[in-house]
């Protein structure tokens, strides 16, 4: 074995490593692909007060349960993948402490409105699908690829920017469509994410591709079905607030905004 | 839009009080306004039938007025007022929301992240309605009982 050097050493004698807490962490356990069994499997992990949701999930993952079903990846709340019920309200995993939960049974459950794939992970194609629906991108008929001069830049004002720039923060995590109480009971909803990504493009002074993503939105399950219950709003991880682009997004339907 | 089976929390997802307690008074306006809805539909169809009465005479159409001169009759009017009351009040609030007023500027998100079109203004416009139905109940019952 490799001695460490004296420094290290003294360094690493001196840091406390050991957990004086734990808490109950409660799965909840099912396999669509199986049975339509569901089950909540309890498991005691210890943490410190940094430790995550996420943290917590892999310490079962490597520990005491290798067969949890979660999908996780940036761990810094970038990517969206660790979305799910915790303590009942949806949220990312990795950007959950349980210190700031305040309980002693953590319990956490995939997203509702959500197909189930495995335990807490959850199949999110439609919500994908939706994205891809409203054009997620700038629609132009001419190109920042000039022939003549070369690459040129499509110009912004930074108030411009204002405009759009909070609804370009969303990392398709989904937490919001989970939380909407219209996507409990309509089944054909587009939903807070896509419209809220809808207004991000319309509200883009690049963008020329109004019409088209209007068509999108403008019908019975689309925009007019958002009744402003404001939840969406509540459980986004990075300060989208699709509430907010759906109703400015009526707004300017209605012709009421610019 | 395509259909997807399965996978929607129906019902529960509206009426599990839990969800007030997890997302606010902003959840409990939007469950009073939908519950206010259909009961304020289920009684104008009940009062179109009990108004319909008056072409079978007048012995009928008292009769039926009987109905709502008892002490049961008076606390069913009373929620219908506070329903209509509710109803009235929330919708103007939500009609502004949605033509995008009230519900604060775009601008850059910092953390921690707090949502602009979850502001007082409207947390003060769905308590102020919930009292002013209150109100309205109370003096329609102290009308009624009197």
């Amino acid at each position: 074995m490799a001695t460490l050097h004296p420094k290290l050493s003294e360094e690493r004698s001196q840091t406390v490593v050991s957990s004086t807490k734990s808490v109950k962490l409660k799965i909840k356990r099912s396999n669509p692909n199986v049975n339509s069994d569901q089950q909540f499997d309890d498991f005691v992990v210890p943490i410190e007060k940094w430790t995550t949701v996420l943290d917590a999930l892999l310490d079962v993952k490597s520990h005491l349960d290798h067969s949890v079903g979660i999908r996780y990846s940036c761990r810094q709340a970038s990517c969206g993948s660790c979305g799910m019920k915790i303590n009942g309200k949806p949220g990312l995993a990795c950007f959950t402490k349980i210190s700031e939960l305040n309980s002693d049974t953590i319990t956490v459950e995939p997203m509702d409105n959500y197909p189930v794939v495995r335990d807490l992970a959850v199949n999110m194609d439609r919500m994908i699908s939706n994205h891809k629906k409203v054009m997620p991108y700038v629609i132009r008929e001419d190109s920042e690829i000039d022939a003549e001069s070369g690459i040129r830049e499509f110009l912004q004002s930074p108030e411009n920017v204002d405009k759009y720039i909070q609804f370009s923060s969303c990392i398709k995590c989904g937490l919001c469509n989970s939380a909407c109480p219209t996507m409990a009971m309509d089944k054909t909803f587009v939903g807070p994410q896509a419209l809220a990504q809808a207004y991000r493009y319309i509200a883009d002074s690049r963008d020329k591709g109004k019409n088209k993503r209007l068509k999108v939105i403008d019908e019975s399950h689309g925009i007019w079905r958002c009744h402003f219950a404001g939840s969406c709003s509540q459980v986004c991880p990075k300060g989208v607030d699709p509430a907010m682009g759906i109703q400015l997004l009526r707004g300017y339907l209605l012709g009421i905004r610019d | 839009m395509e259909r997807e089976t399965g996978a929607r929390e129906g019902l529960k997802g509206w009426l599990n009080p839990g969800k007030i307690g997890k997302f606010g008074i902003e959840r409990l306006a939007w469950l009073l306004m939908r519950l206010t809805g259909l009961g304020l539909l289920a009684y104008f169809i009940g009062h179109i039938y009990e108004t319909s009465h008056i072409l079978d005479g007048k012995a009928v159409w008292d009769k039926s007025l009987e109905m709502t001169q008892t002490t049961e009759g008076h606390l069913f009017l009373a929620l219908v007022i506070g329903m209509c009351v509710f109803h009235t009040g929330n919708g103007i609030r939500l009609m502004i929301a949605q033509m995008g007023y009230g519900i604060g500027k775009t601008e850059r998100p910092d953390y921690p992240y707090k949502p602009q079109s979850i502001n007082m203004k409207g947390k003060a416009c769905i308590y102020a309605t919930l009292g002013m139905a209150a109100l309205a109940m109370w003096y329609g019952m102290a009308v009624m009982f009197a």
